[in-house]
């Protein structure tokens, strides 16, 4: 039962995130707005970590599981990728490298230098 | 039989269950990044579909529980942000200077591939979100003038060549601290590269889910005034 409310609590930001997505004018997801609300919620003493925690952490856990469907979408547009087949490959592969790298090194600069602290 | 493939409820997500689980498998076995269990899930599935001649949308349909998912789970993300707070808070300039010095990177390289191959302004602005989650992603290629499907595709395809890229990425660059991890795989590779950030350590899975959401917001502003530039 316990898994059951935590799920439902999940759910509830979810929908919560979906009401302000669609009342706010901003180009913000629906997820995202729950993201934030649960952070807050739970910043704020609202929501207690154990009230989500095992059914939240088995939901992360399947996180790429989740992107089958909209991946296999990808049959759809054969021909419209063909299109622009190099420009995708340049935009995929050496550009995610780039920003990836770009990211890492400016985060590592900034926090070199400055004890990280290892969390268990 | 299209009709039961229609009506069917079940096959979809088992579908998914089975082709995922198979990727898992072949992974566990070779130990090989490239055998990316979602990469490989969504071959099976794209190689299932086109042999029995299955159309896209029904299997969209029946699979639809497994989509839905992703809300509470990019929710979800809440709950390791929570648990590394004082991590978060002892290096919020870091996080933002880095998400931001990602974002400009990402619009100024597909701005310089477009003018350097000529590409039209649609498929430019398609590209332009590629590196943010898909619900942000797609909303800025639409109101931009691109092709929402499109960009979804492409988002899509770069959260897995980000996670197969990062191990490679994080060596070559010395990117060492878990957070400028999370922060790179979030920033560059959204949702899919946060799954991988999530494999890597709890702090570079709770940091990258930041990353997501700072950098599509980032993104949503900064894109429109990219796109001037096309």
């Amino acid at each position: 039962m316990k898994f059951v409310f935590q799920f439902a609590r999940i759910v509830g930001f979810s929908l919560l995130g979906e009401v302000l997505a669609t009342v706010l004018p901003l180009p913000i997801p629906a997820s995202v707005y729950g993201l934030l609300l649960m952070v807050a919620a739970l910043r704020l003493g609202w929501l207690r970590l154990d009230q989500v925690r095992e059914a939240g952490l088995f939901l992360t856990g399947i996180f790429p599981l989740l992107f089958v469907p909209a991946a296999s979408g990808v049959m759809e547009l054969g021909s419209q990728l063909a299109q622009v087949f190099v420009s995708v490959v340049i935009a995929i592969i050496p550009i995610t490298a780039l920003v990836m790298a770009v990211t890492g090194c400016v985060a590592q600069r900034c926090t070199a230098g400055r004890e990280v602290p290892h969390h268990e | 039989m299209s009709e039961f493939l229609q009506n069917c409820g079940s096959w979809g997500v088992f579908a998914t269950l089975a082709a995922y689980a198979l990727g898992v498998l072949i992974n566990r076995k070779t130990k090989l990044a490239i055998f990316n269990p979602l990469l490989m899930g969504s071959i099976f599935m794209i190689v299932f579909l086109r042999c029995f001649a299955i159309p896209y949308t029904d299997y969209s349909t029946s699979a639809a529980p497994v989509n839905w998912l992703l809300g509470p789970a990019t929710v979800s993300l809440a709950i390791p942000l929570y648990e590394k707070w004082d991590l978060l808070e002892k290096n919020v300039g870091a996080i933002l200077a880095a998400i931001l010095a990602g974002v400009i990177t990402s619009l100024g390289s597909v701005l310089i591939m477009a003018h350097l191959l000529k590409m039209e302004y649609a498929n430019a602005v398609t590209l332009l979100p590629k590196s943010v989650t898909t619900a942000i992603g797609m909303g800025i290629a639409e109101t931009l003038g691109g092709t929402a499907a499109l960009a979804g595709a492409v988002i899509i395809l770069t959260g897995i060549a980000g996670s197969l890229l990062a191990e490679t990425v994080c060596k070559v660059c010395h990117i060492t601290d878990p957070i400028a991890k999370g922060l790179a795989l979030g920033t560059s590779a959204h949702a899919v590269g946060t799954s991988k950030a999530l494999e890597m350590g709890e702090v570079e899975g709770a940091i990258s889910g930041l990353a997501i959401a700072v950098a599509g917001v980032l993104t949503a502003v900064l894109a429109p005034v990219a796109a001037t530039l096309l």
